[in-house]
């Protein structure tokens, strides 16, 4: 279920220009057209300049999921890479970046995020993913880190050790993959989490700039007529809702597939 | 790198000791040093099994990754036919690794549940450069055959096989580096009885087939006796008793290894000889007793104040056989 | 003769998971009597566990104990109680100790806490009454200095001491049958010496039964007056315990002695049972164990064995019973032959 709506999400986004009744940024007629309810002809209705919902929350698909991913991506490698160095090398290394990543972890993110997105003004699209990214890893780094150290002291290690295995080998080769699967889950749940984020943030108009919509900039030019025209809003709010439900529970699935008993049977599969 | 001489032992131990930092607690640290491994010494001729006995804590695991430098050893010397493994780094210690090998006791944690087992086997061999591509394959076939499993399992993950199963997986990997020495951890204590001799029988062909060197580790003195020449008991960190495998169970000498031996249930209904039972429990090795260690539990009818005073060496007292007792052996039978 | 402690006739505990149903345990029958000391021996798998755990009835689903299986103890049918009444006779008339002391302990209580709740559970002693007969038990279970021990947590007490609390906490109460699942396997054998010898004096002292479980044939010679061998899900010998290890019927019994290295006898070489033990959603036909047999014959594919008679007080599951001749003619089992890769 949480998989087909995440599916369907993607296709949507994919699809687009094929799939929107019409340009997300035309303005046919911003009197007559101007914030008509819902209708066949306009299901999710139009907003003041006259743009039609549907088409704008498909094209925000695009906006909202890319910065999703490619920030989730961001963070989950660097977060993993981090945290897997401070496990393995171990000693002063694990201390300084871990007491780093403790100094950052005493920021709210959200605050972090707001302080640098408003030093820019007409902020691109890429820095926000990057931003986004660079500020969603720490959680994860600790989890990897707690994983790797006790894994570094599995017989399996010591065994490949033994036969003459290299640091980068063993790291590559005998640990990273058995960190796998909670790397997996962190991306699903934060995938769910940016998109809440980034709509957040533009809402706030930190985000995604206009004329290009994200969901979250969506709800934005709706918001100061959600007593009349209450459309404008509710649409793409109800998709990111959708889309963040959709993402967590994917999430707490496959935490249940990998648990520890079912996980090698699990990867079996997934390797096969 | 020159051939050894041939009298020369395949592995010579001297002095060898490892201390782990005592835990620190919160604010406070206390307590002194573990010293799991205390000046330990012995040496192992080529084709030779030395069985090493001892309780938990007793240091004999830290000792066998102190020799194979899975853990750094805090001094002494380990060397392996001429050469001085505790010196090595870098590429020179990896190709020193190729010729001393490790079997686990755990088979669950002794593989990696996201690689193929045949893939767990091929490493070493690729690692090595011993064989590439089909030649490899090739080879993983044989050392599955030679362990007695199906060379068509190597596609599968560990989950799927069973205890005696795994052992005989972690045994394939360990020759498919074609070592001269395996250091066997336990390798069969977690393993049902059957099981286990069908495991003691692999090795023992292994060893026939291969001139393969043991240094067998193991609490279970029945196995130990079966499989080893020389046997050594080890007791908070220490060797106490070092001996033909014959001498050491047919006559032990040390207190400790008396009571031990007395302690092994035999499945012999209506026992003759009378148990020594040892009161207590080792001391913590952060704190040893001074002189014997073994002297709070000790039974000896002659022990005194002078067993607290020095630390007994390890003394030949009959050819071969060497114990660390200052006082006049005692037989069992005669206590 | 008097009437049994317990008397356990053909239970059977299945796990229903979906698929094929696993027959853990199948049909197994045996009694104890007041006092006396019963060995359950057997390999992972063979349903000793299960056992023990269905006679307290801890057993979750999908596990079942089958409707037709019966256990009496002290004259009343276990499988009729209500599960309240069944909470007064655990713990208070049969107690059960376990491999792992650490695991069946509270860490956040101290030893004497946990101790003292088990008689304030069960009586109505006073809080005061309760500490000190947990101090009193904690003493005869052989610790020293038991007041002070008392206060202790678990985590502060070694493997051996944690093992004498589980026996203490056991034994409080004098139940009438100990159940004890594998006590000493976790432990050095020094330490095993001194809880074995505990447990004797313990089970003297109090006139109690034990129902030993257990893979360890040298402690079943140590303290076991009958011995019940169980593999796949049956039991396939049972006799006294001098009997069965100096005489044992059954081959699976055999192959269990010949494959221990034993310290009062050198062998050059092992004998081994090949194979393993089959999985227990599917028993073989006929007899159980024949394909790591090397007297397996015909019959033993077609006709499940029954428990003979083969001496007095002595029984095993083998056609060899009647056709002793068979033994004569070892030959090497199927599973060495098929599956050299077992």
């Amino acid at each position: 279920m949480a998989t087909g709506v995440i599916v369907v999400m993607v296709i949507i986004a994919l699809l687009a220009p094929l799939i929107a009744p019409s340009d997300p940024i035309a303005q046919p007629d911003i009197i007559g057209l101007k914030n008509l309810a819902p209708s066949l002809g306009h299901p999710f209705g139009t907003d003041s300049y006259s743009r039609d919902i549907l088409s704008r929350c498909i094209y925000g698909a695009r906006i909202s999921l890319t910065v999703a991913a490619l920030a989730t991506a961001i963070a989950v490698t660097f977060g993993t890479l981090y945290g897997a160095i401070a496990g393995f090398v171990g000693g002063a290394v694990d201390t300084v970046l871990m007491r780093f990543v403790d100094a950052a972890l005493a920021i709210p993110r959200v605050l972090l995020l707001i302080a640098i997105l408003a030093l820019w003004n007409g902020l691109p699209l890429w820095l926000l993913i990057v931003v986004l990214g660079a500020t969603g890893w720490f959680g994860l780094s600790r989890m990897v880190r707690a994983q790797v150290l006790s894994l570094r002291e599995l017989d399996f290690v010591a065994a490949a050790r033994a036969v003459g295995a290299t640091g980068p080998r063993i790291l590559l080769r005998h640990i990273l993959p058995n960190v796998l699967p909670t790397v997996i889950v962190a991306a699903t749940l934060g995938i769910g989490h940016v998109i809440i984020l980034e709509a957040g943030l533009s809402y706030l108009g930190l985000g995604v700039q206009p004329p290009s919509a994200s969901w979250g900039s969506i709800i934005q030019d709706g918001a100061d007529q959600i007593g009349t025209a209450w459309w404008i809003s509710l649409f793409p709010g109800l998709l990111i809702v959708t889309t963040a439900i959709a993402c967590n529970s994917l999430g707490d699935a496959l935490r249940a597939a990998f648990d520890p008993r079912e996980s090698a049977v699990m990867m079996a599969e997934l390797d096969a | 790198m020159t051939a050894a001489p041939t009298d020369m032992p395949l592995l010579d131990v001297t002095h060898l000791s490892k201390s782990f930092p005592a835990r620190q607690r919160f604010l406070r640290r206390d307590a002194a040093d573990i010293r799991a491994v205390n000046d330990v010494s012995f040496a192992i001729d080529r084709g030779e099994t030395l069985g090493v006995v001892g309780e938990s804590g007793c240091g004999k695991t830290t000792m066998g990754r102190s020799i194979l430098r899975l853990i750094e050893p805090t001094s002494g010397s380990v060397v392996f036919d001429g050469i001085d493994v505790a010196t090595l780094h870098g590429s020179a210690l990896r190709k020193m690794r190729r010729r001393m090998q490790v079997v686990f006791q755990d088979p669950f944690s002794s593989l990696n549940p996201r690689m193929t087992v045949g893939a767990a086997v091929r490493e070493g061999i690729l690692i090595h450069h011993l064989a590439e591509g089909r030649e490899a394959d090739k080879r993983v076939k044989v050392l599955f055959e030679e362990v007695g499993l199906n060379p068509a399992y190597a596609s599968r993950y560990p989950h799927e096989f069973s205890g005696g199963q795994r052992q005989r997986i972690g045994v394939a990997r360990a020759l498919s580096v074609e070592p001269e020495m395996i250091v066997c951890d336990e390798p069969v204590s977690a393993l049902d009885v059957s099981v286990q001799a069908q495991v003691i029988n692999l090795l023992q062909d292994l060893q026939r087939d291969r001139g393969l060197t043991y240094l067998f580790i193991a609490h279970d003195l029945s196995v130990v006796q079966h499989i080893a020449d020389r046997v050594a008991v080890m007791y908070l960190g220490r060797i106490v008793e070092i001996a033909s495998s014959y001498d050491l169970y047919s006559n032990p000498i040390m207190p400790y290894t008396q009571a031990l031996l007395s302690a092994v249930p035999r499945p012999k209904p209506g026992r003759q000889t009378a148990r020594i039972v040892l009161q207590g429990e080792p001391p913590s090795p952060a704190n040893p007793p001074p002189g014997c260690v073994f002297y709070p539990r000790c039974s000896h009818p002659l022990k005194d104040q002078d067993c607290t005073r020095v630390v007994p060496p390890l003394e030949e007292k009959t050819p071969t056989h060497f114990a660390a007792c200052i006082k006049q052996p005692t037989t069992m039978a005669a206590r | 003769m008097t009437e049994p402690l317990l008397a356990v006739s053909d239970l059977r505990t299945y796990f229903h998971d979906g698929g094929a149903v696993a027959r853990a345990v199948d049909g197994v029958s045996f009694d104890i009597a007041r006092g006396e000391t019963v060995a359950v021996v057997g390999e992972s798998g063979s349903g000793k566990s299960v056992t023990a755990l269905s006679i307290l009835r801890l057993i979750r689903t999908p596990g079942r104990i089958e409707p037709a299986s019966s256990m009496m103890f002290e004259g009343r049918e276990l499988l009729a109680l209500s599960e309240s009444e069944m909470r007064e006779i655990r713990g208070n008339r049969i107690a059960m100790i376990f491999q792992e002391p650490m695991s069946a302990l509270n860490p956040v209580l101290t030893v004497g806490e946990q101790i003292a709740e088990v008689v304030r559970v069960h009586t109505d002693a006073s809080r005061h009454e309760a500490w000190e007969r947990a101090i009193e038990m904690l003493a005869l279970a052989g610790m020293s200095a038991p007041r002070e021990r008392a206060s202790e947590y678990p985590h502060q007490l070694s493997g051996g001491m944690r093992q004498r609390v589980m026996i203490a906490m056991a034994l409080v109460l004098r139940p009438a049958l100990l159940i004890a699942d594998e006590p000493t396997t976790a432990l050095d054998v020094t330490i095993q010496a001194q809880i074995l010898e505990l447990l004797q004096r313990l089970q003297q002292q109090f006139g109690m039964a034990v129902l030993l479980i257990t893979h360890d044939l040298g402690v079943v010679a140590e303290v076991a007056d009958r011995v019940v061998v169980m593999y796949g899900g049956e039991v396939v010998e049972t006799g006294t315990a001098a009997t069965v290890l100096r005489a044992p019927h059954h081959p699976y019994t055999e192959g269990l002695m010949s494959a221990m290295p034993r310290l009062d006898q050198r062998t050059e070489r092992l004998v081994t049972i090949p194979g393993v033990v089959p999985p227990s959603t599917a028993w073989p036909s006929g007899c159980r164990f024949r394909d790591r047999c090397s007297y397996a014959w015909e019959r033993c594919e077609v006709e499940h064995p029954p428990l003979y008679a083969v001496g007095e007080n002595h029984e095993s599951r083998c056609h060899i019973a009647v056709e002793p001749l068979r033994r004569a003619e070892p030959h090497i089992p199927l599973a060495a032959r098929v599956g050299a890769d077992q």
